[in-house]
């Protein structure tokens, strides 16, 4: 099984790296981008037996630094 | 006293902080590696040293901060054993949890590398008994993740507390409240971003760093 771990920035947390992709996507010539906020994507192979709670405590515990980011988690079904 | 430097793959700094330690106290540090799970018996001072402790992959500090050293430094700090993070050693100690926040990339996304001038904001703590507050002191700084954040209510109890340690003068990084090391409730645990082991001897450029290491040895003899 596959889980798709994605991680933000809590709002209001200053992002400085989106800033930095806004200011360069202006500089290419992209007009209308508001605003820009980059995070990560982690890609887990987990056992078929990892529940929902293990894959949260992950998160919680190492994967995403709660005082700063939010987590959100994507089950992704088997391929036959 | 019987200090202790953890070293992490990746630390650059422990070797700085071994030498200001015995310096300042006149015996060397043990060096304790991340894989052990014990510190020393009789450890009364932790030092946690600067660089990129296992890459700085996911965060900085924050695979080092699940190590298994870490928990017998969070048991030891439990129990009073006075601990100093440095750099990524702060780094460490937010991730770990043991002082609040988070450090993350500086404002201007630069590396910052340079002495700067800070105030010390508290001299009453065990890590700053040697100076007095409102003073400007020197030490250099030399970090990409160094942009201190907290929630509002986190940096009111934090400077209500008298918890702050050490503020920047100048803009360095971004820090919210220009915060550049604090300490944590018990008082016992210091995190600061700039380097007093690294302003220890005229040759450094300034020796301003010396008092702190010498304020800690006074208070934990005593």
């Amino acid at each position: 099984m596959k889980a798709r771990v994605f991680i933000t920035l809590k709002p209001g947390v200053l992002d400085p790296q989106g800033k930095a992709i806004h200011h360069a996507l202006e500089g290419l010539g992209f007009s209308g981008v508001n605003d820009v906020r980059a995070g990560k994507l982690i890609e887990l192979d987990l056992a078929e037996s990892t529940s929902d709670g293990d894959i949260e405590e992950m998160c919680r515990k190492l994967l995403a630094n709660t005082v700063i980011e939010n987590f959100r988690i994507e089950r992704l079904e088997q391929v036959a | 006293m019987n200090s202790a430097v953890i070293v992490f793959p990746g630390s650059n700094c422990d070797r700085d902080l071994a030498v200001a330690l015995e310096q300042v106290i006149g015996r060397k540090p043990t060096m304790v590696w991340h894989q052990d799970s014990a510190l020393p018996d009789g450890t009364d001072f932790i030092a946690i040293p600067g660089g990129f402790s296992y890459g700085d992959y996911l965060r900085s500090g924050a695979m080092a901060a699940r190590s298994p050293i870490t928990r017998a430094v969070k048991d030891a700090a439990a129990r009073g054993v006075p601990v100093l993070g440095v750099c990524n050693g702060f780094q460490v100690l937010t991730e770990a949890g043991m002082l609040p926040g988070a450090l993350m990339r500086n404002a201007g996304l630069n590396f910052v590398c340079r002495p700067v001038p800070l105030e010390v904001e508290n001299s009453r703590s065990l890590f700053t008994s040697r100076y007095d507050a409102g003073e400007t002191v020197v030490f250099p700084v030399a970090h990409h993740d160094g942009n201190y954040q907290a929630d509002e209510a986190t940096l009111d109890r934090l400077e209500g507390e008298g918890r702050v340690a050490f503020r920047y003068l100048d803009q360095v990084n971004g820090s919210a409240r220009a915060i550049a090391g604090i300490v944590n409730d018990a008082g016992n645990v210091l995190g600061m971003m700039p380097h007093p082991e690294r302003a220890l001897e005229p040759a450094h450029g300034n020796t301003d760093g010396r008092r702190l290491f010498e304020g800690l040895l006074e208070t934990v003899a005593a």
